[in-house]
């Protein structure tokens, strides 16, 4: 254990030097602060407390940018290693390879932590400052928050697996943007065509709310607008959040962490140093 | 108890045998030197004793677990060739991350690192250090904790002639205490007098496994007299000894080992005839070359 937690200080330090713990709290900081500024229009019309919509807003803010930087972390942790040249000596010290990757898993996620934090942070007191019944979005806020946090540990996973898969740095940064745009962007442009040509039928009804959870991103969406006040003002996909039980998201948000770091150990231990 | 042995061991990847039926063994103090060619498989045969790749067939035995076992990895050293680190962090930082994985006290760094002479860079990120340094650093880590066995692959490569002596003082006080050693080198010449054992591999092959007065007995390569003639008289010294070469002073004389008493008689006979002589018996080099080139060239 001791091992493991050398390599997540390590790699923590690593990232801070290489700014990249800066470079990803301020774009969480930035983002938050952008749609909470922009999300604040339609409050009067909704009847929600300010925190609801915020949350709201910073769920659709998430959904997008939570794969992004974990992928943006994870793409290197195995092909860099290879392309280094470090990986050999590495793995002839007494620690596993899921020690290897448990390591940077831990040291990633208490980035994306701390960025989730803050970045939200300064979108909820924005929230409180304007709105004295803030404290009715508190438990949505609390909600969004771990949420983040699971769907940023599903995405580390499957940054390193794509890592160990691709093998050189330079393509497992395609492979990660590639695996970002289908699964955050393609997914559910390819289930609206796929329900619109349906026209309420069999799929609609019995194979599409699956496939909505089965996508983690789909699933932290559901699970955060359905628990929310602020249903309504989603859209979209979004929209099917009040027909699928919650539960069912949450099911799949808490799995696809343990899925994805299963998958991105069965790709690295594939790996030959 | 704590031997390495290897016994048969086979390794092909796709059309090319690495490795062909290796028996090797690293005794207990034992420092063994692992000599080959680019491509000679001394690079396959130490990340199997490692564990980092497995054995297409054959018997490894590494202190008494498998390769690349936890209880293996917890006893043996490796320093890679051309040893990489993170840019980003310095040598002390990782050392400490060394020492951590190893379960060992954190504060040894600074001292380890003050032993292979990194101690004025030692808060320096390793991107600014030269290749000497990287392979110092690489050194220090493979002496963390006391392993068992240390497998050394051209551990002197990037070293100067200076750290070059340290280092082998280092691996005689490791030897000294119990630790076999498996070092790989291109040349006899770096390994010279501070090994043990030499084993020379050949298109992975063990073409050769003796002592350095072994190999140079069962070479039996020819020993070169040279001798330097009067002004002048450099053809008829050539003529009356038969000998073969000569450049109009320096006279080559070619003889076995067994005719080289003989030979030398012959020589002290031409008295006036000569200025001066000189006995140069098989160089290093030229054992190496013989033992890496018997087989296929």
């Amino acid at each position: 254990m001791t091992g493991i937690l050398g390599l997540a200080s390590s790699e923590f330090r690593i990232a801070l030097r290489n700014r990249w713990v800066a470079i990803i709290i301020a774009t969480m900081v930035l983002f938050s602060l952008v749609l909470s500024a922009v999300g604040s229009a339609p409050t009067g019309a909704l009847g929600s407390d300010r925190l609801s919509v915020t949350v709201a807003s910073l769920t659709g803010l998430a959904v997008y940018l939570v794969p992004l930087v974990t992928l943006l972390m994870s793409f290197d942790a195995v092909a860099g290693e290879v392309e280094r040249g470090t990986l050999p000596l590495l793995l002839t010290y007494p620690v596993s390879r899921a020690g290897v990757l448990l390591g940077k898993f831990l040291a990633h996620l208490s980035i994306l932590t701390l960025a989730i934090v803050t970045g939200y942070g300064v979108a909820a007191v924005g929230a409180f400052a304007v709105d004295d019944g803030a404290m009715t979005g508190l438990p949505a806020f609390v909600r969004l928050c771990w949420s983040s946090v699971l769907l940023g540990a599903a995405f580390l996973g499957i940054g390193y697996a794509v890592s160990a898969y691709a093998r050189r740095p330079g393509a497992a940064a395609g492979l990660a943007i590639g695996v970002w745009l289908v699964l955050i962007v393609l997914f559910d442009l390819g289930l609206l065509v796929a329900v619109v040509a349906d026209d309420g039928g069999d799929f609609t009804t019995s194979v599409f709310p699956w496939l909505l959870v089965v996508n983690p991103a789909d699933a932290f969406r559901l699970f955060n607008l359905a628990a929310s006040d602020a249903t309504s003002a989603a859209s979209g996909i979004a929209g099917a959040a009040n027909t699928i039980p919650s539960g069912r998201a949450l099911v799949s948000i808490a799995l696809w962490p343990v899925a994805g770091f299963a998958l991105a150990l069965a790709a690295f231990r594939k790996v030959t140093p | 108890m704590y031997k390495l042995t290897l016994s048969n061991v086979t390794k092909t990847f796709s059309d090319l045998t690495a490795l062909d039926a290796v028996d090797l063994t690293v005794e207990p103090g034992q420092r063994v030197a692992l000599l080959g060619h680019n491509g000679a498989g001394k690079s396959t045969l130490m990340k199997i004793i490692l564990g980092l790749i497995s054995a297409d067939s054959g018997m490894v035995d590494v202190l008494g677990f498998e390769p690349g076992s936890g209880s293996a990895r917890a006893r043996v050293a490796y320093l890679p060739e051309n040893a990489a680190f993170h840019p980003a962090l310095t040598g002390l930082e990782q050392l400490r991350l060394f020492l951590r994985l190893r379960g060992e006290p954190v504060d040894q760094a600074g001292p380890l690192l003050e032993r292979v002479g990194l101690g004025d860079a030692a808060g320096r990120r390793i991107g600014t250090y030269s290749k000497g340094m990287r392979q110092r650093v690489g050194l220090a880590q493979a002496l963390i904790g006391h392993p068992k066995l240390l497998v050394l692959d051209e551990p002197t490569s990037g070293l100067d002639p200076v750290s070059r002596r340290d280092f082998y003082a280092t691996l005689d006080r490791l030897a000294g205490e119990g630790a076999g050693i498996l070092l790989s080198s291109h040349a006899l010449t770096e390994v010279e007098a501070r090994t043990d054992k030499i084993v020379i591999l050949s298109k992975g092959k063990v073409v050769a496994d003796d002592t350095l007065s072994g190999l140079r007995r069962a070479s039996a390569l020819p020993t070169h007299i040279q001798i330097a003639a009067r002004p002048g008289a450099a053809d008829e010294v050539a003529q009356r000894l038969k000998a073969g070469r000569h450049n109009g002073v320096m006279v080559d004389l070619v003889c076995t080992p067994e005719t080289k008493l003989s030979r030398l008689g012959e020589v002290a006979a031409l008295g006036a005839l000569i200025d001066d002589f000189d006995v140069i018996p098989p160089s290093l080099d030229d054992i190496y070359n013989y033992f890496s080139r018997r087989d296929g060239q």
